[in-house]
């Protein structure tokens, strides 16, 4: 008796939970507004399905997809790499910090696409400028939250590892470094979302391919349902990404006691 | 030549004085304040002000006062963390200078303490490792702390699986695995429940008894100070702290605190610690 109460609220609940409800309000709102419009002004989710399947056919989505995959994960991992080291180092060591936090402070507020004309002056018109780009843009959240993971830690922790010997080299990499791991992440996971949204800019000039590419270029032939799939595409592949990232994350640090939402 | 002077005694505390930075800078750095009526409150400046004491060695020893009477400061000074402003402490006829794992320090809180990332052998084991022991021996050592405290079967588990109790076994499991001279503890038992503290207290007994350590003790709660030492040292208020009285405990372990003797010292001992507190703020009163 009381389970077949149940069992409907916890589905729905489920349900809810899913977010699937909220995938459903955008497509008919979206359905419903392309009603009101031309396709070339607004395609609906049907015609951007169809824009989707042309583009399938023809061979080009996957090079599109594939070409901006690897350089939003060239630039994230080169930011991650610069940005994480930098992090923890401006972070821990007080006169690294006092040089370097005026530049972050001012460099943070500049938006990679400011530095569009620059960087395809000074590295061409090729990969570097992009991934230049792309690096940039995921850079300063990953070393931000770096820097203000290792703030976080409690002093205490450098006291105890101080009274059981370490010396200071070794409490960087024992309490700095683990220390300030669950801060790091959310920092990766915040530079992939920077490095996906540069992706649009760093592709709008001099590229031949991606998903940039694609969106930009398709204004020129009125095919706004393929600016519609690059948007799709972009959005998919970050949602998903953070998600699996976000797995990881949780089933990785559970044992930090924070569990990332 | 200071070791021949301090034979017997663990720790020696001479003429020690500790005035904070902060207090020092509100004097000479804010042109708005009138000196007078910053120290109207502070007379001084100093939280702890000629400070003279010698711990024997092996002795359990309990610093007991009001909160924010300067305990913790002493107690920091001691395991180096703070720098005195004058004095000395020596250990062993040693100056103190800086943390050293021959002084093992329990925290009060041992949720910011331990280190979440390791297991709680990791955790045993940390000073043991920073020391270049190696694995087989951390490994021994680690195993033989943790069934001391009680924590045996649990080495896997990390802390955030732990109750507060445990964590806090955690912590001093950690501190004895280095085998220090000496264990300074901060009102490790302040956060737990009556229960939880009061398993604690007896286990951390038997471990003193085992173990033959210096313990340095810091709590505001007469009942745990009168459990617990052999020597309770009782602090008057700061401003201008210093070691008001020293009394001896002399009753066995285990103790009974419903004992009508225990009971009976335990008010005498209430009454010096509120003198020791009250006589300070009338002087207060006086000079005001």
């Amino acid at each position: 008796m009381k389970n077949k109460k149940k069992r409907p609220v916890y589905f729905l609940s489920a349900i809810g939970k899913s977010g699937i409800i909220t995938w459903i309000l955008i497509i008919l709102i979206w359905e419903i507004a392309s009603k009101f419009n031309t396709p070339e002004f607004l395609p609906g989710p049907l015609a951007t399905l169809k824009g989707l399947r042309e583009l399938i056919d023809r061979g080009v989505l996957w090079d599109d997809v594939r070409i901006s995959l690897q350089r939003v994960g060239i630039g994230w991992i080169r930011g991650i790499i610069i940005a994480v080291p930098a992090g923890l180092l401006i972070g821990r060591f007080k006169p690294i910090r006092f040089l370097f936090e005026p530049f972050i402070n001012f460099f943070r507020f500049v938006p990679a696409i400011g530095f569009l004309t620059l960087f395809l002056m000074w590295f061409g018109v090729g990969e570097a400028s992009k991934l230049m780009l792309i690096t940039y843009a995921s850079v300063f959240p990953i070393m931000i939250n770096t820097i203000a993971a290792v703030s976080g830690i409690d002093p205490v922790k450098y006291q105890a590892a101080e009274s059981l010997g370490a010396s200071p080299l070794q409490s960087f990499f024992t309490v700095t470094v683990p220390g300030s791991v669950p801060g790091i992440f959310t920092g990766i996971r915040l530079g992939l979302s920077g490095a996906i949204i540069s992706i649009v800019s760093a592709e709008m000039l001099a590229a031949s391919e991606g998903i940039g590419y694609l969106i930009y270029t398709s204004r020129l032939y009125y095919r706004t349902d393929w600016i519609f799939t690059g948007i799709v595409v972009l959005g998919l592949f970050g949602f998903i990404a953070d998600k699996v990232l976000r797995k990881i994350g949780n089933s990785a640090f559970k044992f930090y006691g924070i569990v990332n939402q | 030549m200071l070791e021949s002077k301090t034979t017997g005694k663990k720790i020696v505390i001479k003429g020690l004085n500790k005035q904070f930075e902060q207090e020092k800078k509100g004097l000479l750095f804010s042109k708005n304040i009138n000196p007078d009526a910053v120290f109207a409150d502070e007379p001084s400046g100093y939280v702890l002000r000629d400070v003279n004491l010698e711990i024997a060695e092996g002795e359990f020893h309990i610093f007991l006062g009001a909160s924010g009477c300067g305990k913790s400061t002493l107690l920091n000074i001691i395991a180096g963390f703070l720098e005195a402003t004058d004095g000395e402490v020596l250990l062993d006829g040693k100056k103190i200078k800086k943390p050293g794992s021959e002084r093992g320090v329990v925290f009060q809180s041992a949720e910011a303490a331990v280190f979440p990332w390791l297991t709680v052998r990791k955790n045993v084991e940390y000073g043991l490792k920073m020391q270049g022991v190696n694995k087989k021996e951390r490994r021994r050592i680690a195993d033989e702390c943790i069934e001391l405290v009680g924590l045996k079967g649990h080495e896997k588990k990390h802390p955030s699986e732990l109750s507060g109790g445990m964590k806090q076994r955690v912590q001093i499991a950690r501190s004895i695995a280095s085998n220090p001279e000496i264990l300074i503890m901060d009102e490790p038992f302040g956060a737990l429940d009556a229960q939880t503290r009061r398993n604690l207290q007896d286990e951390l007994i038997t471990i003193w008894k085992k173990t033959k350590k210096t313990i340095l003790f810091v709590t505001h709660d007469l009942q745990e100070a009168v459990y617990l030492g052999q020597k309770i040292s009782i602090f008057s208020a700061a401003p201008d702290a210093k070691i008001a009285m020293q009394i001896p405990v002399p009753y066995d372990y285990p103790r009974k605190l419903d004992d009508p003797d225990v009971s009976e010292f335990t008010r005498n001992v209430h009454k010096v610690l509120e003198e020791a507190i009250n006589a300070h703020g009338a002087a207060v009163d006086k000079s005001a």
